[in-house]
């Protein structure tokens, strides 16, 4: 193959639109958490068990922990892209990345809307 | 009338001669005239003719003796030596291969110059005379067509460092949007499209270390930001 430097993937904007969503997102969750915090500073256990059983605040929990993976993974691609020059090296630390996301976002899942 | 001295640690590679890059250290003798560093510099020459640097308008017009001077670049013939701390350590510029001692090759840099296409694309039939513009249109062009092409900006931004030859750099993207922001010019699409790609235009981290070190006082990513806005604009 002929050595030619290639660009134009034509993609780009949406993820640099992601990393800024999935990032007010992060964190509405935070304040909302840190709102609770200082609201309910002696609360328990049970007081954290009873937020965590309301159906919303699980939803909210998933969206959170689903914007934090995407962002995480566009600032990780960003770092191979950054820093990794060869090119099958770069795709197999890709794979490995989203699997390890995607794995994170299952247990997430386990966890949060678990028995 | 006292004389100046000037302390120098300055870079030095031959490839002909010398295996790998030294620091060489100099004292020089100023004169009461001598007040920038291309002064001190070209003093320097009659102590060791065989220091390599470049230079030519000696007024911060021409962009030819960018250097990394303290470890930030800079252009030698406005940067004021009595500002300076000795002794003055003077690099190439960072992230280009080095000619000799202070020379780079700037080829990668402006390859992805002429990769934005740094001229008006306007297909419509010329008019009599010339394009006109509005005052207003026209302000937009401020703080963008300064630019000498130094490369201070490009060489100080890790991101280019790291991928010279798919990052377009702050240098080039600021020459995309003062094309882009151009009313003259006719190629906006085609412009926004040829940036729209995770190298080119998006390994921009906004670190802005091209805005530190602009001897010309640019801000570049301001000019990135502008170019996002614009592509935003269009897709939303």
């Amino acid at each position: 193959m002929v050595n030619r430097q290639v660009v134009g993937a034509h993609y780009g904007l949406r993820d640099w639109l992601v990393q800024r969503v999935t990032a007010v997102i992060m964190l509405v969750y935070a304040v909302g958490i840190v709102a609770f915090l200082l609201l309910a500073s002696d609360a328990g256990y049970a007081a954290w068990q009873q937020l965590f059983s309301c159906t919303w605040v699980k939803v909210l929990t998933t969206v959170t922990v689903a914007a934090l993976l995407w962002h995480a993974w566009v600032g990780l691609r960003d770092i191979w892209m950054d820093y990794v020059q060869p090119v099958g090296l770069r795709l197999t630390l890709h794979v490995l990345t989203i699997l390890w996301l995607v794995a994170s976002f299952i247990y997430s899942i386990h966890v949060v809307w678990g028995a | 009338m006292t004389t100046r001295t000037v302390k120098f640690s300055i870079y030095r590679f031959d490839p002909e001669k010398d295996a790998k890059p030294y620091m060489k250290d100099y004292t020089v003798d100023l004169g009461p005239s001598d007040h920038k560093l291309l002064d001190a510099l070209v003093k320097l020459k009659v102590v060791d003719d065989s220091v390599s640097f470049r230079r030519s308008c000696r007024e911060g017009v021409c962009g030819s003796d960018a250097m990394n001077i303290n470890g930030r670049n800079g252009l030698a013939c406005v940067t004021n030596i009595d500002d300076l701390k000795q002794p003055i350590q003077i690099r190439p510029l960072p992230g280009l291969p080095v000619i000799r001692d202070l020379i780079v090759d700037m080829t990668q840099f402006f390859k992805q110059y002429h990769s934005i296409k740094p001229y008006v694309v306007n297909d419509t039939p010329a008019p009599d005379r010339e394009r006109l513009q509005s005052q207003e249109d026209r302000k937009e062009l401020d703080g963008l067509y300064e630019c000498i092409l130094c490369a201070c900006c490009s060489t100080s931004c890790p991101s280019f460092w790291w991928n010279p030859d798919k990052f377009v750099g702050p240098a080039g993207l600021l020459a995309a949007y003062r094309f882009i922001a151009d009313t003259r010019d006719t190629a906006t699409n085609e412009r926004l499209d040829n940036l729209e790609d995770p190298y080119r235009l998006f390994r921009c981290h906004t670190i802005m270390n091209c805005v530190d070190v602009c001897p010309k006082e640019l801000n570049p990513t301001k000019a990135i930001g502008k170019i996002k806005d614009l592509m935003v604009k269009r897709m939303a």
